[in-house]
């Protein structure tokens, strides 16, 4: 479009869009000018009223709720989410700018694959004077076992990620360079996709550069690395520290945008030197493995004997060049602060060329010429930690600003400096540029120049380094522009990386990833396996223990009597349970729900969002009523609206689940924990001299009051009772029912049978069915309940020893 | 002086363990000037599924052992002949104290006796208040670096009961020297923390000593125990002393190396880890014996 810049100040959605002075723009270049890049944007988002503008951002945080996009707030409680902050406006660079960055960006991520190399190698850095020994040997980030070893496939460093940030003079900066276990790349996706919802109009979308194919080349990269083994593609996984870490959505998303496997430590073993993923179909070798856990807690034979979260033996993996780590472990020690400091002459020594894109200026305190310069210029820097691997803009309490001690310290800085000396570092207290970010208002909200930081990602693939093009910047809040100001409550933009022209219409790729690995997602970690089959089952329990309680307060309503003798047996079967009914609606019932999401949230990757959202609405609705609902009555409709949701959230997942293995798991728990509510609850309500009124009981907690009405024209007995509950074939609550279908989906697993003679499983299984297919209404005593009961003991002993071990 | 050592420790666990992994630190390696290892031999019952031999960080000899198959308990047997050659006398060639940091920083050098890794505290040598006014209190101005060594060991030794018992395998220095007693690995690691504190970097040295019996006694074969002590870097010139605070003296010709590191966690003679879970040792001992025999 390449209009020249020209005043912004009559831009009707500008009126008192200031920056501050001294500081860079994105919109709003030298001498108050439009940069060319934003007019056309701008005039486009200036002819919608403000009405029109809110409905976009409505559609985008629409999207990110409905795709249940979060991330995770570390607070008492691990698992509280919290919604994606999103900041509507995107960041627009031109595309000329942003490769400049990235062929800067790509020279810097050579020099960190040297500097890495060089620091497990042979450390002539140290040797030749060019990094201090002490900051090397004293840094808890290197990691002494894996000094000497060669990474397989001969590079230590595949994915990184730099924040950087524009400086007054209007230059980029590099402020902190990640390369430990970078976060963001999944998020910039949903960052994409929700601008695409509110900005879904040719222009932008056209002129935009997209991000997958960054994510094609990068899969197609581990692909490669991976290797084969034997003749087949062996795995590649991404493995997370677990639901409890504050990205773990984003380790489920890539997981299933990529047809990765998603792995934790206890998911893998290693047998001499290589690397297994531990399946329901056993143990199949694995070629790489994208870790987005800290290299320390990998392993806790060789690194950090805390840590339950490793693989013992992985370190021991890596060393024999059994499996490649994405990026190698140890590489957090490229994150240390004071590294910056000698980078650019590093650069300098080994390439013969400057620094294209300079870093945040860096000045270690251990030699005597530095520790000069920060004391004398500490009111422009940040003081901290040498050796701390957090971001310029994460200080904590011990770090000095503009002079003073951030959290109260010693008295004196220039002091503190010469004391502390090597252990610090002094970084110039950086400005960052602003850029337009929505504020609501009164009058419908505008627009207000916000601090910005932009994240990009690089990854290795074998025509050298890519780059996502844009996808992931901060925004601060208004009135700060020191780097300080991202530490409070940000939030995060969309970055449009533009051409001058529509240059962007067809997809580069197919909008779906090229094929998947062949056995990418078929594979079914048994730990995968064993959390669907208890999703199965305490979904199960909480239906049965729901009807229980409606049955319940169904009858104090209908007798107001406490003492019936129904009443009474009823509040002894689920006093039993641990369920007190003085609570209309008991604590215990919420508690089985929170181990449905327990387990949930560890296969997040298998099954819908829907069944996901599904589940935090039943969560939300059992929390909401233990506030207000009232017994009898009130409580009985209550217990209706959680069978309703229930069934809602068993609908989306086995209606809509593909009829992998991991459905299986599921269903299997499903069936087996409702076999066994069916017997208990024969053995207490359809016994021959029960009180009256408890065949009522069976019938209605069973669902099949109906049923029995239609296909038994007579008073209820045991013997219909029994027959339709226990023996019926075709009553989907029945248990003979529930026991083949339990059979045909044992009947579906790998290793069923050996030689077609059916393994020890389904041993148990099959004898179970017959006895069930063949019996009589009067074979079905408390002894012969009792008897299926410890079958199905057995059975989920054997699932558990076959399958999920 | 020829020695013959043997050693065996016994392990189990609780309930037969899947794929148990441990890795082990006992083969001695020949030491320049010092001592010459003529044979040695580690032999693991039962038989692993996987067994590899290499040098880790500090240059001991890890042998990484693995069982595919469940077992409950295993035993260690080592089989040892090493000469161990006569220390030189020390004549004090260590700088001033004063002058140890410039030594340490014009060191340019990361390999596995350079200074520089044993300054910082590490999880079991950890420089605390109390280890730093304790060996600040021992300084005497103008003092070399090995004057402050053997100070500040002495004074330790005088100071600290020896108490087998008193302590287990995972107490904290700072608990044991609180208490003022503990056992070869205590002592070790409070003269760490302590010369750490005063700018000494301090190393673990793990081994076996031999043993006097009392004066008329036969000796007892298999009465003998794994041993620690302190090395201390003093300078460029005059480079590692080795010192033992449980005995008050140089580690001298009674003395035969296993392995070094930062504290125990470097040198740990069996490491190993039950259902993901890290063991001091992958399990209980339930039996170990050394013995040290002088080989007339």
């Amino acid at each position: 479009m390449g209009q020249q810049a020209r005043p912004a100040g009559d831009h009707p959605m500008l009126t008192d869009y200031r920056p501050a002075p001294g500081v860079a723009d994105e919109m709003l270049g030298p001498g108050g000018r439009m940069r060319p890049v934003w007019r056309p944007f701008l005039d486009w988002l200036g002819s919608m009223p403000p009405e029109q503008l809110r409905g976009r951002f409505d559609r985008g945080d629409r999207y990110l709720r409905d795709a249940g996009v979060y991330f995770r707030h570390y607070t008492s409680d691990p698992l509280q989410e919290r919604d994606w902050p999103l900041s509507h406006i995107p960041v627009v660079l031109h595309e000329d700018e942003w490769q400049t960055i990235c062929r800067g960006l790509s020279q810097r991520a050579d020099l960190l694959e040297r500097v890495m190399a060089d620091i497990y190698g042979r450390n002539r850095l140290v040797a030749d004077g060019h990094l201090p020994a002490g900051l090397i040997a004293g840094n808890p980030q290197w990691l002494r076992p894996l000094v000497g070893v060669q990474p397989r496939g001969g590079h230590f460093l595949h994915f990184l990620a730099f924040e950087i940030g524009r400086s007054p003079d209007g230059s980029w900066l590099v402020l902190g360079d990640r390369a430990q276990a970078p976060s963001g790349a999944g998020f910039a996706l949903e960052n994409r996709i929700a601008s695409r919802r509110i900005f879904p109009e040719p222009y932008p979308r056209d002129f935009t550069h997209r991000l997958t194919g960054f994510f094609e080349a990068f899969r197609g990269a581990l692909q490669g690395l991976a290797g084969r083994a034997e003749g087949t593609a062996r795995r590649f996984g991404i493995l997370t520290p677990g639901p409890a870490n504050d990205a773990y959505y984003e380790h489920t998303y890539i997981a299933r945008f990529l047809g990765m496997l998603l792995l934790e430590g206890e998911d893998m073993l290693v047998e001499n030197g290589e690397v297994l993923v531990r399946t329901i179909d056993g143990p199949l070798p694995l070629g790489v493995l994208w870790r987005r856990i800290d290299a320390g807690f990998a392993d806790p034979l060789e690194l950090d004997p805390g840590s339950i979260i490793g693989t013992p033996g992985l370190v021991d993996a890596v060393r024999t060049g059994g499996v490649a780590m994405v990026n190698a472990l140890g590489s957090g020690i490229l994150e240390t602060r004071a590294l910056m400091a000698f980078l650019p002459r590093i650069c300098e020594q080994l390439t013969g060329q400057e620094l294209s894109l300079p870093n945040i200026a860096t000045w270690w305190c251990g030699g005597a010429a530095e520790r000069a310069h920060v004391r004398e210029n500490a009111g422009r820097m940040m003081i901290g930690p040498a050796l701390a691997t957090e971001l310029p803009f994460e200080l904590d309490a011990g770090t000095v600003l503009g002079g003073s001690f951030r959290g109260g310290g010693p008295a004196s800085v220039a002091d503190w400096v010469e004391d502390q000396g090597p252990r610090l570092v002094g970084q110039e207290a950086v400005t960052l540029s602003t850029t337009p970010s929505w504020v609501d208002g009164p009058d419908g909200g505008r627009l207000r120049p916000c601090p910005m930081v932009v994240r990009v990602f690089a990854a290795r693939t074998p025509q050298g380094w890519t780059f996502m093009q844009g996808g992931y910047a901060r925004i601060g809040p208004e009135g700060d522009a020191t780097a300080l100001a991202m530490q409070r409550g940000g939030k995060v933009a969309d970055v449009w990386i533009m051409s001058d022209a529509a240059a962007h219409a067809t997809p580069p790729s197919p909008p779906v990833l090229g094929p998947r690995s062949p056995a990418g997602q078929s594979a079914l970690p048994a730990r995968a396996a064993d959390n669907l089959f208890w999703l199965g089952r305490y979904v199960e329990r909480f239906e049965g223990a729901v009807r229980l309680i409606r049955a319940h307060h169904l009858r104090l309503a209908a007798t107001g009597n406490p003492d019936d003798p129904r009443l009474w047996l009823l509040t002894q079967y689920l006093g039993a349970l641990e369920f007190d009914l003085g609570q209309p609606v008991p604590e215990a019932l919420a508690e089985r729900l929170t181990g449905a999401r327990d387990s949930a949230a560890k296969v997040r990757d298998r099954f819908s969002t829907d069944g996901w959202l599904a589940l935090g609405d039943l969560m939300r609705t059992v929390r909401g009523m233990r506030e207000t609902v009232q017994p009898g009555d009130d409580a009985a409709a209550a217990m209706g609206v959680l069978l309703r949701k229930t069934a809602g959230f068993s609908g989306i997942v086995h209606e809509n689940m593909y009829r992998t293995h991991g459905w299986r798991f599921l269903s299997i728990g499903r069936a087996l924990e409702r076999a066994d509510g069916l017997c208990a609850l024969l053995s207490a309500f359809a016994v021959p001299d029960a009180p009256e009124g408890s065949f009522e009981i069976a019938l209605e907690v069973a669902d099949a009051v109906t049923t029995h009405r239609a296909r038994f024209a007579l008073e209820t007995g045991f013997d219909t009772v029994v027959d339709l509950l226990a023996l019926d074939a075709d009553n989907p609550r029945s248990v003979h029912f529930q026991i083949a279908h339990l059979a045909r989906l044992v009947e579906a697993l790998p290793h069923a049978r050996r030689g077609g003679r059916p393994a020890e499983l389904l041993r148990a299984i099959l004898p179970l069915r017959t006895r069930l297919e063949i019996a009589g209404p009067q074979d079905v005593t408390v002894d012969a309940l009792a008897g299926i009961r410890g079958a199905l003991g057995t059975i989920s002993d054997r699932l558990s020893a076959a399958y999920l071990g | 002086m020829l020695y013959d050592i043997s050693l065996r420790i016994d392990y189990s666990y609780a309930a037969p363990v899947m794929h148990a992994r441990n890795l082990l630190r006992l083969l001695p390696n020949d030491i320049a000037g010092e001592q010459t290892v003529l044979s040695r031999q580690l032999t693991v019952d039962p038989l692993p599924s996987e067994r590899r031999d290499f040098p880790d960080f500090f240059d001991n000899t890890t042998s990484c052992v693995a069982w595919h198959q469940p077992i409950q308990s295993f035993s260690l047997s080592l089989a040892l002949r090493a000469e161990r050659q006569p220390p030189p006398g020390q004549f004090d060639l260590s700088p001033p104290l004063r002058a140890l940091p410039s030594e340490i920083a014009a060191a340019r050098d990361l390999s596995p006796a350079a200074p520089h890794h044993f300054t910082a505290a590490s999880r079991r040598g950890p420089v605390l208040p109390e280890f730093t006014d304790f060996a600040r209190a021992r300084l005497r101005p103008g003092m070399t670096v090995l004057e402050a060594v053997q100070a500040i060991g002495g004074a330790l030794h005088a100071e600290m009961q020896f108490a087998a018992g008193a302590t287990d395998v995972d107490t904290p220095a700072q608990d044991a020297f609180a208490a003022r007693h503990g056992v070869c690995q205590d002592f070790s690691h409070i003269m760490i923390g302590c010369l750490r504190g005063v700018g000494i970097p301090a190393g673990y040295v793990s081994g076996f000593l031999r043993t006097y019996p009392p004066p008329g006694r036969p000796r007892l074969a298999g009465a003998d125990a794994m041993h620690a002590w302190v090395r201390a870097w003093a300078g460029a010139e005059m480079g590692w002393i080795e010192y033992d605070p449980t005995n008050d003296q140089p580690a001298g010709a009674d003395y035969v190396t296993i392995g070094h590191g930062r504290d125990y966690d470097d040198v740990a003679p069996v490491r190993g880890i039950v259902r993901g879970i890290v063991r001091g040792a992958g399990g209980r001992s339930t039996a170990q014996s050394v013995d040290v025999a002088v080989v007339p």
